[in-house]
């Protein structure tokens, strides 16, 4: 059997954090690294229960009922400041001559090298924490350059939505587009004509046949609306089942109240999705740049929306002018709300 | 080639020559961007087009702007993370040398899609190694011979490196130690890290 004296410096050269205890539970060496922790006192000579604490397993007191979980991991603190966190495993001497313990920083090796001031010399040369240290570093740095590409990522994603002209269900234009358009027609004193449509029972279908019919539904809207207006024509969805068509140079109310007609004759035509038949309609309001002195986009949207609501108000799957409702304000009630039913 | 590579030769020329030389060698090259990102891949010809026009814009071969290059990566305070990284390697320069051996399992290790080209350490006398640089980069060795050059003045070690010669595509670079402690030598704490 090798003397104390041998052993620890076998210990010191495969393990710099052993501590060497006697069967009295006095510690009898350590080594280099652990001294390291407490550069101010000896730990040799003191009792080991003073310099650690046990954190687990707790219910053990004596060094015989230490030696008793030999093999099994032990969870360590040192007692004062900096109260460093340790890992250990305790292996009996043999004939009851005490204990080997060796401990290891585990995952508190990032602050413990800081700490302590430990460098590679400290660290035994099969120990994986200088890999350790420089992994979190590398990986940190890695990290660090994939946040700053995410956030850029981000800006730019919020930039390009912000400048999005298009509606991503549907491929019409969005509320952006159809503001853009108006204030050109506006400031080249062009004049226009607006449709504010509105799909009736769109809610019904989403709520009976769920969302995906429910965008199917707005894409065949859509789909129609294109189809019956000219290519110069600009087709907005500006809300969920709302729409704004606008004509630049058209003003003839005939030939508006037609294109009416005729869009809310193939929106009320069945649409099957699935294996469902969804059934919409529209109701429409309609005004005509010229009716407003100036014409501002807000009064002509609204103008249209007054038209929209009057055509709701007196029964759905209707279009209405804004001059038969402003003519009604004047007390000039010659038109009334051209029925489709 | 990786955006890290790119995004280090960035770095250098806007470092070392400023911005306008960076914006006159990504408009020669027609990369149609000024910023390359580092964690994104780029196609291998757009870094061989930035260098060619660099090389033509300094009027430098190519062999000494990469090799400044790879002194750059480690002298410069901008590269205080890549220096540490190195440093890591070992406590002295020869545990540097032999931990290059390494580099490119380490490089992976934290960028799972970098892949440098495999290094080869051969001790030749205690005082004179051959580094082996295998292909796989264009330029490699030159850049690895100004890390090489930095790396030694970190550790304070006085070194001889050159260019020795090519076997089968596989750069040789001499490096003849005559003295490990010359200088101090900069500072190096496990825990040293930016946090």
């Amino acid at each position: 059997m090798m003397g104390t004296d041998d052993l620890a410096a076998l210990l010191e050269t495969l393990c710099p954090m052993f501590v060497l205890v006697g069967a009295d539970g006095q510690i009898s060496r350590v080594g280099p690294t652990l001294q390291k922790l407490r550069p101010d006192q000896s730990m040799a000579g003191r009792q080991f229960p003073d310099v650690f604490e046990l954190v687990r397993p707790r219910d053990v007191i004596s060094l015989s009922s230490l030696l008793a979980s030999a093999g099994a991991k032990l969870h360590l603190k040192l007692r004062e400041t900096p109260r460093t966190a340790l890992k250990g495993l305790i292996a009996p001497l043999p004939d009851g001559k005490g204990a080997v313990i060796n401990l290891s920083f585990g995952i508190s090796i990032l602050d413990a090298v800081r700490d302590y001031a430990l460098t590679s010399a400290d660290f035994s040369g099969t120990d994986l924490a200088i890999e350790l240290l420089y992994l979190v570093e590398a990986k940190s740095a890695a990290m660090e350059a994939s946040r700053s590409l995410n956030l850029r990522l981000q800006g730019a994603m919020l930039a390009a939505e912000e400048q999005a002209v298009t509606d991503m269900l549907t491929g019409l234009k969005n509320r952006r587009a159809m503001d853009g358009t108006i204030g050109q027609l506006i400031t080249g004193h062009l004049p226009f004509a607006l449709m504010h449509l509105d799909l009736d029972f769109f809610k019904s279908v989403n709520d009976q046949f769920g969302h995906a019919a429910g965008d199917y539904v707005l894409q065949q809207a859509a789909r129609i609306m294109v189809e019956e207006t000219r290519n110069g024509d600009t087709v907005a969805r500006i809300g969920g089942d709302e729409f704004v068509i606008i004509f630049p140079g058209l003003s003839d109310e005939d030939i508006l109240s037609a294109i009416a007609t005729r869009l809310i004759d193939r929106l009320q035509a069945p649409i099957l999705f699935e294996g469902n038949t969804c059934r919409i309609s529209a109701s429409i309001g309609i005004a005509l740049s010229s009716q407003l002195k100036p014409p501002t986009a807000a009064e002509i949207l609204n103008a249209a929306d007054l038209a929209l609501y009057e055509a709701k108000r007196t029964g759905r799957s209707r279009h209405c002018l804004y001059s038969v409702v402003a003519g009604r304000q004047n007390g000039n009630a010659e038109h009334g709300v051209a029925s489709q039913l | 080639m990786h955006g890290l590579i790119n995004r280090a030769v960035q770095s250098f020329v806007c470092a070392t020559y400023g911005y306008s030389c960076w914006l006159r060698v990504t408009e020669a090259a027609e990369l149609g961007f000024v910023e390359f990102e580092a964690m994104l891949v780029y196609d291998d010809d757009m870094t061989q087009r930035v260098l060619d026009y660099l090389c033509a814009d300094l009027r430098r071969p190519r062999s000494e702007i990469l090799e400044d290059l790879g002194t750059y990566l480690v002298s410069h305070p901008n590269m205080e993370g890549l220096r540490r990284l190195l440093r890591f390697g070992g406590v002295t320069y020869v545990e540097f040398l032999h931990s290059l051996d390494d580099l490119s399992d380490r490089a992976r290790l934290a960028v799972s899609d970098l892949h440098l080209p495999a290094l080869e350490l051969v001790e030749v006398s205690p005082a004179e190694y051959q580094l082996f640089c295998h292909p796989g980069l264009a330029g490699y060795s030159s850049v690895m011979v100004g890390i090489l050059r930095a790396m030694a003045d970190d550790y304070g070690a006085l070194v001889m490196l050159s260019h020795a010669d090519q076997e089968q595509e596989v750069d040789v670079i001499s490096v003849v130690l005559i003295e490990s402690a010359f200088a101090e030598g900069r500072q190096f704490e496990l825990g040293g890290r930016k946090s």
